[in-house]
């Protein structure tokens, strides 16, 4: 069995070292870095174990501005074997609609595939919906959520997915579409023959055009939805910082306690 | 595109501050934009001599005559409605209400009781009902079929579900099949006076930034909504509604996904995100029996255990329990965190609780620049006696 395994990344704004201004609460950032998504970090580490364990390849598909192609590097350090990048000016602004829009459009403009793979939620955006709605564009079956992947066979895949109240354990069949949570494994750290590997890798560039993309359906032009507003969170209430001994701060958190509970 | 009014612009740098992506930067006391910007509007809505502005293109707007009322899913898994569906309930009554509409739920499942009574007495006016084996499980396929199905049959102008597991799986797939725009996550809701249309606020970066957003082109208009937050209104068992049951074509309920078992986990495995109270646990317990002292704690308040991301790296706790960026997103009444020194990471997913409550002995660990009270001090000499005292309190 050898499985063609595809693996959607993006490439976020690096939430370490970012501190909250309590005053002002808003972001307080030193320099900008670009990480790969951390969950998609986990569904590449996913999909090249598969990899490894039942033969095939793995692809890594990215929708971004030229420079996500540092990323795409970054995956190929730690074992994917090819990198495509879709980047044009028309994908500014999509939402998710318009994204899993351009997202399909590449996926079949590349080949199909046997599994793609997808990380739960960008950290950035949080929505979650661009494995899901990627899926029905491609009238392929998924699951979201997988913590664990119990077997693999030609034509058939189980997995457990987490719930809030539990697990689900469920068979389905390939093609598929899953997205995982960080507990589905540990990512590894690039090895130096990765690392070669990437600086060297040719990384495909596609265009809105390249994909046979309708550019009535991309960026901010074939979003469904539109931001009107963007705003600072209200500032969280004043803190209240309890002083004196063990005992004298003990007693007056319970007497605040008391009263919400 | 982002469009920058040259003569407009002061150089002042607020722009190139807040963007997420680093796409402005102020080159010779003017605003340049380069082509990482990804149009998310938060530089046009910063800047304080409005010089920037997003060129959009105007597009007819729709007739959506015929789409009317708002709709609920109610989630009923392992023999109970999700309390997050009398949530959604509370606030589709208030929007329902505000558009002069009726407000309806879906119901799907089996052996669902007196489920469809109940949603009518927390304020639905219909429900509709369908009930059977091929509904028993939750599956994205079967699901959405038979959502989609009902919203393209009945026409909604808005449908709200709950941000759960199963809310964020399978919605997202309905609102591909119906072709219209879906905002997650959802903190606030809203009518906007002059066209209707639905305001739907949400958390972006981690909550650094709040969002709203409009379904301007179709409908209907869809959103899910963060378990917790919308308050569901009482009980009220004499309210009449219409109860409609409703049977899908066979083929709808075949799913290729076949779901071997479904566990519900019991015990100290609560589920987080619906819990008043939680009490989490981070790297300054020391050890696994460190978290014992926060099991005691949060079994003595009623509550749910969490752990930040270090505590459960170091194999303490299970990752359903962590909450965070890479975990769950919770906004209990109380939160109360132990040794946890408040990484941004770990705040993103619990900023918006009610109350904050953080104990640590550094007193410039970052936790308490969220925190409603704050106590400086050792754990291991402050839990026991918080436990012993509430202890006593609640005997």
């Amino acid at each position: 069995m050898s499985m063609k395994i595809l693996v959607c990344i993006k490439q976020v704004p690096d939430a370490k070292d970012v501190r909250l201004d309590p005053v002002t609460n808003t972001m307080a950032r030193d320099g900008v870095q670009s990480i790969m998504n951390p969950y998609d970090r986990h569904a590449l580490e996913e999909a090249v174990r598969l990899k490894e364990a039942h033969g095939g390849s793995v692809t890594v598909l990215s929708m971004g501005p030229p420079q996500t192609e540092a990323t795409l590097r970054d995956a190929i350090s730690c074992g994917a074997d090819e990198a495509v990048l879709v980047s044009d000016r028309a994908f500014a602004g999509a939402d998710t609609w318009a994204t899993t829009y351009t997202l399909a459009k590449a996926i079949e403009k590349v080949g199909g595939c046997d599994l793609i793979l997808c990380g739960k939620q960008a950290i950035d955006g949080d929505t979650a919906q661009v494995g899901p709605g990627l899926a029905e564009r491609l009238s392929l079956p998924y699951i979201t959520c997988v913590r664990k992947v119990t077997g693999c066979e030609p034509g058939l895949i189980r997995v457990e997915r987490l719930m809030d109240d539990g697990y689900d354990e469920v068979e389905l069949p390939l093609p598929a579409l899953l997205t995982v949570v960080k507990e589905i494994n540990e990512p590894r750290i690039p090895s130096l023959k990765g690392k070669m590997r990437a600086k060297s890798a040719k990384i495909v560039t596609l265009t809105a055009e390249a994909i046979g993309a309708d550019p009535a359906a991309l960026g901010l032009k074939g979003s469904t939805t539109q931001v009107v507003r963007v705003f600072s969170p209200e500032a969280r209430g004043a803190r209240e910082m309890l002083t004196g001994t063990v005992d004298e701060q003990v007693a007056q958190l319970v007497v605040r306690l008391e009263k919400i509970l | 595109m982002l469009r920058i009014d040259k003569e407009a612009c002061i150089g002042c740098g607020l722009c190139e501050q807040n963007c997420a992506f680093g796409a402005i930067t102020v080159v010779d006391g003017t605003a340049r934009v380069g082509d990482n910007c990804t149009l998310c509007g938060t530089c046009v809505d910063n800047c304080e001599v409005g010089a920037l502005s997003i060129e959009r293109e105007q597009k007819e707007k729709g007739d959506f005559g015929d789409w009317s009322g708002v709709w609920v899913f109610a989630e009923f898994r392992h023999g109970r409605i999700a309390p997050v569906s009398f949530e959604l309930l509370g606030i589709g009554r208030k929007l329902a209400d505000k558009r002069g509409v009726k407000l309806a739920a879906v119901l799907l499942g089996n052996g669902l009781g007196d489920a469809p009574r109940k949603l009518v007495g927390y304020g639905a006016d219909r429900v509709y009902v369908a009930e059977g084996p091929a509904l028993a499980h939750f599956t994205d396929d079967v699901y959405g079929n038979v959502l989609a199905d009902l919203v393209r049959e009945h026409k909604p102008e808005i449908v709200l579900a709950g941000a759960t597991a199963i809310g964020r799986s399978f919605i997202p797939r309905v609102a591909t099949i119906l072709g219209t725009g879906l905002t997650a996550d959802c903190t606030d809701l809203d009518i906007r006076a002059e066209d209707g249309a639905l305001l739907q606020t949400r958390p972006a970066f981690g909550g650094n930034i709040m969002a709203t957003i409009v379904c301007p082109h179709t409908r209907p208009q869809m959103s899910t909504v963060r378990p917790m937050v919308m308050k569901p209104n009482g009980f009220d068992p004499s309210r009449q509604g219409e109860i409609i049951a409703v049977t899908p074509a066979p083929e709808r309920l075949a799913s290729r996904v076949k779901v071997l078992r479904s566990v519900a986990e019991k015990g100290e495995q609560v589920n987080l995100t619906e819990a008043d109270v939680v009490v989490a646990g981070g790297r300054g317990l020391g050890d696994p029996k460190g978290f014992d002292l926060v099991r005691e704690l949060a079994d003595v308040l009623g509550g749910a255990v969490a752990a930040s991301r270090a505590a459960v790296d170091s194999g303490w706790i299970p990752y359903p329990h962590q909450v965070g960026q890479t975990g769950k997103t919770v906004c209990p009444k109380l939160y109360i965190t132990c040794g946890i020194s408040g990484a941004i990471q770990h705040v993103v997913g619990m900023r918006s609780s009610d109350t904050i409550v953080a104990i640590n002995k550094d007193p410039e660990a970052p936790i308490f620049d969220v925190a409603t009270y704050g106590l400086v001090g050792d754990l291991f000499e402050i839990l026991p006696k918080l436990i012993a005292t509430m202890r006593e309190k609640r005997a």
